[in-house]
């Protein structure tokens, strides 16, 4: 498999006062080595609950994943011993850039003490991550000094490449004394440190002023270009995803719609659902396109495709099962019996 | 009259309240059924000191005490005492508390500092120890508990007045300026009142818990009401003597003060979760946990 | 700035309050019925004995007169005689302010120690077997009397298993007298058999007195934790697969604590007050068993020099208490 990461037909539910919630419904997503994925959707469609499930840190009241695996270079990380994915993988392999730079920071620990400690567990100097010593707990280990130099320099280093200005001293200060895009650019850098294979980006820019969206959006592309790692990012902005994806995922109440190069997901739109998206973008001069109907109830769900109650398209046949998944062209590809300029 | 049903029934969803509602019913029940409920009611008053500290046994459930009365008729009886301490200190309290914090909360001039002020007196030093001092000073009779009690716990009730006034007549007259027409009374009644009620009924039921305590205390002390009062915590003192051998004297009491306040104390706390949205949080923290009862 | 004001404030009042409370107790202790005079004269003094010894108590005067003097002389430092022991009440109280602060701080180093990890746990395993049995002690911890639990202590560990004396401070010969705490003086003086003595003494007496302060203390962390675990930073450090020991040993208690510290200082009203009755229950040398002593034995003298110090004391506790939480939160300093 050439594939970084795949999520194969995984299923996660959330228990509720009136019954479980189906929130992802046997969804299948692919990551190849270097790409950035957009996934784009409304909210609530999930998209934050598979970027939790793929990290692993579902809230403890509720979701559970109740089948399916997730495929992270070629081992399955639902199968493996959970405290090796805790140590190997999370905040190493795979990183998380949170979407809310405001509270994603502990207020009474600087930035340096906080950064420190991901790096005396992540830094890609650090061996022996294999093996769990447990002769000691964890909260009582050191942190050898040679190595604790070398991760305070890469710091600095990577703190420069996302222009944090003034590193060294901007270590030493309170998180409430960043603004929020330089919390998010330091939540980048910690992003990198460790060396990870994919980032998982949970729409790291929505809680930022627009006009500093842009510049974020940018640099993290660049720096993840430059050393081939791959993005999973979602948002439910479309610009967005247009603005540096390299492919671009759309979701609906749990399902995966359409997959499709960013070039090809906006010209050339298969899905129903993805036209009445691009369409529902607004343009200057002309009146505001919304799709009609409702975002369904995830406790009962439309069969099928759910998106077929508010379909031009729907037949029987949508409603019947879950349309599985047809190449429009090369990567492109869509769930649905009757996609729109079928080839 | 809707919305008290719509609280009651949430109420009743809460296991730990339902369960202090119940001791507080068994409470209740014991004390107004006494007579039927006791297995020798004569011997509140009177004494066989041929059975002496008999363990407990079939004809006597908890044994008998120093003067050869049945235990377990005596603690039904405690029971009216206790009822009646409590009620009427934390109702003096509140008829005394209440009105003081809404005079202070409402008016913004030096009689709503002195107020304060003189509660704050009364806070300062714990209130067992002015209740101490009052019962001494007073001797030792029901009366006289009752009133150190009241005096001492009113400056509960006025602090917590006092604190939701000033806030909620800060929202009040963002509000509408137009209210400076009406008169203090009306605004009082109709906005202040209602929106105090829940604190205070949460406040009454936990002090509810800490009054029998302290009551319990000053009985233990000998600053309650005197023998043959079967009063809990005289009890507890007298069967000090007896100990370890007659430790059920001991034991019994003790237990009946533990499950009538712990019966309150759940009580006030399935209250207090159900009215919570309506106590701000930072002020919920330490008032709910009713840590400055203590 | 405003921390200063309200600084500025309290202090202000602190006097005012205090003289308050020394009117009233003043009050409450003249208006009684038992002559005191008489206790102390004995009942074989004659009347006019009775009335010189009246005269130089200074009974005989006004009320209000013999209020100024009092006040009067305590700015000097003399809180007067005690009517029973005769001695200066600031003696009588510098003898046992160590006993009572050694049992207070035994008991609150002993909640502290063990509520804010039970806490911490009992949040960690919501709704477990130990959560529910934790919740079990926090509910008892505010019902059961003290009186009651010490003496219920006492029946099974002194009596019944004889694994610690019955009560008192010390059985045998105290330490060298360096702070006046037992423990402290026989840990720095290396007097390990007094050391093992006081430690036996003050174990019950500190467990009654600190059930209480226990359970409120593993409410409140346990309810901070909750709290805080719903955090994002929580949330992120989880994400990024930081041990989860560091996380919530080192992030979750550190903000959970934050607001618990504010109570730390009411924890210290509570066992203060506990502290009267679980002596009296003891027989713990204290300010505790003075108090109650003075009281019944109508020592006036006794019960205003009693009352000084423990209205300052609990004047101090509250105003550090109410600048700390000011200080701390900063949604109160805004305000």
């Amino acid at each position: 498999m050439s594939e970084l990461l795949a999520v194969d037909n995984l299923t996660v539910e959330f228990p509720t006062d009136r019954g479980a919630a189906q929130v992802l419904d046997r969804i299948s997503l692919e990551i190849a080595p270097g790409e950035v994925v957009g996934l784009v959707g409304e909210s609530g469609c999930g998209k934050t609950t598979l970027a939790r499930a793929i990290l692993g840190v579902l809230p403890r009241s509720g979701g559970r994943i109740t089948s399916g695996q997730i495929r992270f270079k070629g081992r399955d990380l639902l199968a493996e011993d959970p405290r090796l994915v805790n140590d190997e993988i999370r905040g190493r392999a795979i990183t998380f850039i949170p979407q809310d730079p405001w509270s994603s920071w502990s207020p009474l620990f600087t930035v340096g003490a906080q950064v420190m400690d991901v790096m005396k567990w992540k830094s890609p100097r650090r061996t022996r991550a294999g093996r769990l010593t447990r002769r000691w707990p964890a909260l009582l280990r050191g942190y050898p000094r040679a190595r604790r130099r070398a991760d305070w320099q890469a710091t600095i280093d990577v703190l420069r490449a996302v222009h944090v200005p003034e590193p060294e001293r901007a270590l030493r200060r309170l998180p409430h004394e960043f603004s929020g895009g330089q919390r998010q650019r330091l939540l980048i850098a910690l992003a990198l440190l460790p060396g990870p294979d994919l980032i998982i980006a949970d729409e790291p820019t929505t809680a930022l002023d627009v006009t500093i969206q842009a510049q974020i959006l940018r640099l993290l592309r660049s720096l993840v270009k430059e050393r081939g790692v791959s993005v999973l990012f979602t948002t439910h902005d479309l610009g967005t995803a247009y603005e540096i994806c390299d492919r671009v995922v759309v979701m609906y109440a749990g399902q995966e719609m359409e997959s499709a190069p960013t070039a090809a997901f906006f010209e050339r739109p298969a899905h129903p659902y993805t036209r009445r998206l691009i369409e529902s973008l607004p343009t200057p001069g002309e009146e505001i396109r919304d799709i009609p109907g409702e975002v369904p109830s995830l406790i009962d769900p439309p069969p099928g495709c759910r998106f077929h109650p508010r379909c031009d398209y729907a037949t029987a046949e949508c409603r019947a099962a879950r349309p599985a998944a047809r190449i429009v062209d090369g990567p492109h590809r869509v769930r649905c019996v009757h996609p729109v300029g079928k080839a | 009259m809707r919305a008290i049903a719509a609280l009651l029934r949430s109420l009743a969803r809460d296991r730990s309240a339902l369960l202090g509602l119940g001791l507080i019913l068994a409470l209740v029940l014991s004390a107004v059924l006494a007579p039927v409920l006791a297995t020798y009611p004569g011997d509140v008053f009177e004494i066989h000191p041929a059975k002496r500290l008999l363990s407990p046994g079939p004809d006597h459930w908890l044994g008998t005490d120093r003067m050869g009365s049945d235990i377990y008729s005596r603690l039904l009886f405690g029971a009216r005492i206790t009822i009646l301490i409590g009620v009427i200190a934390v109702g003096a309290s509140l008829v005394i508390g209440v009105p003081v914090g809404l005079v202070a909360g409402h008016y913004h001039s030096w009689t709503s500092d002195l107020l304060m002020r003189v509660s704050d007196i009364f806070l300062a030093v714990p209130q067992v120890v002015l209740a101490i001092a009052i019962a001494q000073t007073l001797g030792p009779s029901l009366p006289n508990v009752i009133l150190a009690l009241s005096v001492t716990y009113w400056p509960w009730f006025a602090r917590l007045v006092y604190a939701e006034t000033r806030s909620l007549e800060k929202e009040i007259f963002i509000e509408s300026t137009a209210a400076l027409g009406a008169s203090p009374w009306r605004l009082i009644a109709l906005h202040v009142l209602p929106n105090v009620a829940s604190p205070v009924i949460v406040r009454a039921s936990i002090g509810m818990g800490f009054t029998i305590l302290t009551a319990a205390a000053l009985g233990f002390l000998g600053l309650g009401p005197p023998p043959p009062t079967p009063e809990w915590g005289r009890t507890i003192a007298e069967s000090r003597e007896f100990l370890p051998d007659a430790w059920w004297y001991a034991a019994a009491p003790g237990l009946a003060i533990f499950l009538t306040v712990m019966g309150f104390n759940l009580l006030g706390d399935g209250l207090r979760d159900l009215l919570d949205p309506r106590i701000r949080r930072s002020r919920g923290i330490a008032a709910g946990a009713g840590v400055r009862d203590e | 700035m405003r921390l200063l004001a309200l600084v500025v404030r309290r202090l202000a009042w602190f006097a005012p309050t205090l003289l308050g409370l020394l009117a009233i107790t003043f009050v409450i202790s003249r208006v009684i019925p038992a002559d005191p005079v008489l206790l102390v004269a004995g009942e074989t003094a004659t009347p006019a004995q009775v009335a010189a010894l009246r005269h130089q108590l200074g009974f005989d005067r006004p009320l209000a007169v013999q209020f100024i003097d009092y006040v009067g002389r305590l700015a000097r430092g003399d809180l007067g005689t005690s009517l029973y022991t005769t001695r200066p009440i600031t003696d009588d109280l510098a003898t046992r302010l160590p006993a009572t602060i050694e049992l207070t701080l035994v008991a609150m180093v002993f909640s502290i120690v063990a509520g804010i990890p039970l806490g911490v746990v009992s949040a960690l395993w919501r709704n477990s077997v130990l959560d529910h049995a934790l919740r079990v002690v926090t509910v008892s911890g505010l019902a059961i009397a003290s009186f009651w639990l010490g003496i219920m202590l006492q029946l099974l560990f002194a009596m019944r298993l004889g694994w610690t004396p019955l009560n008192g401070r010390l059985s045998g010969f105290p330490p060298a007298t360096i702070t006046g705490l037992y423990l402290v003086d026989a840990a720095i003086t290396w007097d390990w058999t007094a050391f093992a003595a006081a430690l036996g003494h003050v174990a019950l007496p500190a467990t009654t007195l600190a059930f209480p302060a226990l359970a409120t203390l593993v409410r409140f962390t346990r309810a901070g934790v909750l709290e805080v675990m719903q955090s994002n930073f929580v949330l992120y450090q989880r994400a990024m697969g930081l041990p989860g020991s560091v996380i919530v040993w080192k992030y979750i208690l550190r903000s959970a604590l934050t607001s618990t510290v504010t109570q730390i200082g009411l924890l210290f009203g509570i066992l203060l007050a506990g502290a009267v009755v679980t002596e009296t229950v003891f027989d713990w040398p204290g300010m505790g068993t003075y108090a109650v002593n003075s009281i019944i034995r109508s020592d006036y003298n006794a019960i205003m020099g009693f009352t000084v110090w423990a209205g300052a004391i609990f004047l101090v506790v509250n105003l550090l208490v109410d600048v700390t939480h000011t200080a701390i939160d900063p949604r109160e300093r805004a305000a």
